[in-house]
């Protein structure tokens, strides 16, 4: 292959890979409010992918590219309105044009008819739905001079805009012509974070010699001394927010049609807001929650001096009234925060398809439970681990077609994504059918990496774990889709940072089964408290299984570590005394609070078990961030603060005692 | 890559020498600091469109009468309206054969 063809192969690819993020982020939006920068940006990337096709002479990427341009310039320019349809049908064209860039890699001819048959849909489709009512006129309301020079796409931004009812503004600058465009790039992500930049006008009318000036015309929900007051810059308004209609001269092309009225209604029926204000509710709640605490207490002082007088019994029916209500905008504001995680699987969905067209596998993606919600800001944390996981899934657990057939199997591999609710914790799942972990391997590349000796018995379990460890991959070849020994340490590492962890179960020739657990949420938490020596610490209730109490002359030792039988099983024990470093304490009798799930669990001995607590957790600040066993502090009332373990990391730390106590 | 096609057209004529800029913005710093013969612009740019660059040129005292040519696709038929009502000289639709630029580039040059 000629290295402009590869380069010609590299780029387009590049482009299909940002087209189809654009598409994604399009899908996500709710509907109607599509991110025009977006929508642009993808107009774009279809303009510059037909302009090297044809450069390079690419006939029918050329013109499938052409055609997608056409109809994603009706879009920008609000012709057509972009729908889930329009979004699946864009989804499937760059799938097609994928095929087509494969084919210039593998030098397979492309056929003809097979084109036309594209280029017919793309048509048919796009005159399906190029019947959108004509924008209505805003001559009259923005000046002619302004107007004419405007772009077509530019002038239906503004309308828009207007038709939001934003406030139109011109924002006037100048700037020295030597480093104007430095200037005007930092204006312009100001401009982003208060409305959208419209049209960015030079001007060289009464100004000095070796200046330039700019007219930047943006729409805003902002007033002008708003805008004044952030940019700093004279700021003259075309239209006053809201506006449009107050001035608006009676005449029969400015009547807007009543099917465009019932479009902005549902528009307007979502809102985006920052997700620190939503933060900052919750932190409010927090402290109503102390201030529940401080009234039970006067409740209960009362009831002590006093008995069950009406007004005391009022009190009580107060405060109890005042919980329910807090517990109800609790869990609405929550709500705010909570989104389906079937968002997650449809981009799942898309990389599970690319990438196995690429291994040249042949895959059918199975979704369960994808209404189950999770918070918006895990969601976000959780995509890469999970995108990780399914690649290494269609790169290396499922087989070869032709393997797959040898072993019995379907010609069709299967990937399973699940997520459900349990207790306090989403669970995601990922199971392919495909050959499982070889565990002799992992073993022989754990000696190999120096990681184990070669004498080291290790349970199978152990032995899956090692999959963990940096640097550690059983593949032998490369492969771009999941690279090799990055990443699964880095799955691990992210999930532990969002108070969750990840099992693997696999069988041989079966398949292989990931199940991340992960909180709800990690706005507010339940937690328990508990006693050790003079000390209270919070326990995430997320991470523990079960508690209960022990006498500790059961207690027995197995290889100079501290273990008990709960149920025939052992169970290895830590003392949060010497893990804390408060000094060991000789007790009869102890709790044991057990943290983690299946074969990664430890009991840890405490003192007392003192009541369940909601608590917001706040970071310990960065002076303190080494220390990886806590999560953070919380308030419990009457101005006491707690230290919040962090069960990940509190596991991880006994494990890693357990296998310095080995050497 | 249109823009080096236009290159090498237009120096194919004699005695032209071409400029290109690859944004809006280096336009205007190109126009600031040269004086030119003739303009060629596409409309669809990252930072300003060409209509806002031809509405610049024609208030520069400069450039105000400099021929000034719209490359640009058949999409943008009403931009290149647009254009040729803020005064454009002419414009020509991409994808061009090499003579129809040439020819333009001559008639208006009055080579």
């Amino acid at each position: 292959m000629k290295s402009s063809e590869k380069e010609f192969i590299a780029e387009t690819e590049e482009i299909l890979e940002d087209a189809g993020e654009f598409l994604i982020r399009i899908q996500e939006s709710p509907k109607g409010s599509a991110d025009p920068d977006i929508v642009n940006a993808l107009f774009r990337a279809m303009h510059t992918l037909k302009g090297m096709a044809s450069l390079f002479g690419y006939q029918a990427i050329t013109d499938i590219s052409h055609s997608l341009e056409n109809l994603l310039d009706d879009v920008r320019l609000g012709k057509i309105e972009i729908t889930e349809e329009v979004v699946s049908f864009l989804f499937q064209f760059i799938d097609i044009l994928r095929t087509y860039v494969d084919a210039v890699r593998t030098n397979k001819p492309q056929k003809d008819r097979e084109v036309h048959g594209h280029l017919e849909k793309i048509r048919t489709f796009r005159d399906s739905l190029s019947q959108r009512g004509e924008e209505r006129s805003i001559k009259g309301l923005i000046a002619d001079e302004i107007l004419r020079v405007l772009s077509e796409y530019e002038e239906h931004r503004l309308k828009s805009n207007i038709k939001e009812k934003k406030g139109i503004y011109y924002l006037k600058s100048s700037f020295s012509i030597s480093d104007f465009d430095v200037h005007l790039k930092e204006i312009t992500e100001k401009v982003k974070t208060v409305g959208e930049l419209i049209s960015t006008m030079p001007t060289s009318e009464n100004l000095p010699e070796g200046s330039i000036g700019f007219n930047l015309m943006i729409g805003s929900s902002k007033d002008a001394q708003g805008l004044q007051d952030i940019f700093g810059m004279r700021v003259d308004v075309l239209i006053p927010t809201g506006g449009a209609q107050a001035q608006e001269p009676t005449g029969e092309q400015y009547q807007e049609k009543p099917s465009s009225e019932i479009g902005m209604k549902v528009s307007s029926s979502t809102l985006r807001v920052d997700i620190e204000k939503i933060d900052m509710i919750l932190n409010t709640i927090g402290e109503l929650a102390l201030v529940k605490g401080a009234h039970q207490r006067v409740w209960a002082e009362m009831s002590d001096k006093y008995g069950h007088r009406p007004i005391v019994v009022d009190l009580y029916r107060v405060g109890q009234s005042f919980q329910r209500r807090l517990d109800e905008l609790k869990q609405q504001v929550l709500s705010i925060r909570m989104v389906p995680v079937g968002q997650i699987f449809g981009r799942l969905g898309q990389i599970t398809r690319r990438y196995s067209r690429s291994a040249n596998k042949k895959i059918e993606l199975k979704i369960f439970g994808e209404n189950t919600e999770i918070d918006k800001f895990l969601a976000e944390e959780v995509i890469d681990p999970l995108m990780h996981i399914v690649r290494n899934a269609i790169d290396h657990g499922i087989e070869s077609t032709e393997q797959r057939l040898l072993n019995g199997k379907g010609e069709q591999a299967e990937i399973v994504l699940k997520a459900y609710q349990r207790g306090n914790n989403v669970v995601i799942e990922v199971e392919d059918d495909g050959k499982g972990l070889d565990i002799n391997k992992i073993k022989s590349k754990a000696v190999e990496k120096g990681l184990i000796s070669e004498k080291d018995t290790l349970s199978e379990h152990d032995a899956i774990d090692m999959i963990f460890l940096p640097g550690l991959s059983t593949s032998e070849t490369v492969s771009e889709i999941s690279g090799r020994g990055v990443g699964l340490d880095v799955v691990k590492q992210k999930l532990g940072d969002m108070g969750g962890f990840v099992d693997v179960i696999t069988k041989k020739n079966e398949g292989t089964r990931f199940i991340l657990t992960l909180p709800i949420t990690l706005a507010i938490i339940k937690a328990l408290i508990v006693r050790i020596g003079t000390d209270k610490y919070a326990i995430p209730l997320s991470s523990l299984s079960e508690t209960f109490a022990l006498d500790t002359s059961t207690i027995q030792l197995v290889e100079n570590k501290k273990v008990c039988n709960l149920r025939g099983q052992m169970l290895p024990l830590t003392d949060l005394c010497g893990l804390l470093g408060l000094g060991m304490d000789n007790r009869k009798k102890c709790f044991v609070a057990v943290i983690g799930h299946g074969q990664r669990r430890v009991g840890l001995m405490v003192d007392e078990l003192i009541e369940q607590y909601e608590v917001v957790i706040k970071p310990l600040g960065s002076y303190l961030e080494d220390l990886k066993i806590y999560a953070g502090a919380a308030e419990l009332g009457r101005n006491e603060v707690v230290l919040v373990l962090d069960g990940e990391a509190v596991i991880e730390q006994c494990i890693s005692k357990k296998a310095h106590a080995n050497v | 890559m249109t823009r080096s096609m236009i290159r090498s057209v237009v120096e194919e004529l004699d005695q032209l020498q071409t400029f290109e800029s690859a944004s809006g913005f280096e336009a205007l710093k190109m126009l600031s600091a040269n004086e030119f013969d003739m303009i060629i612009t596409d409309i669809n740019m990252p930072d300003i469109n060409g209509l806002e660059l031809i509405n610049f040129v024609r208030k520069d005292s400069r450039h105000k009468e400099i021929p000034l040519i719209i490359v640009s696709t058949e999409k943008s038929d009403e931009d290149k309206k647009r254009g040729m009502a803020i005064g454009a000289s002419a414009y020509i639709t991409k994808p061009f054969k090499p003579h129809e630029l040439k020819d333009k580039v001559k008639d208006l040059l009055k080579l």
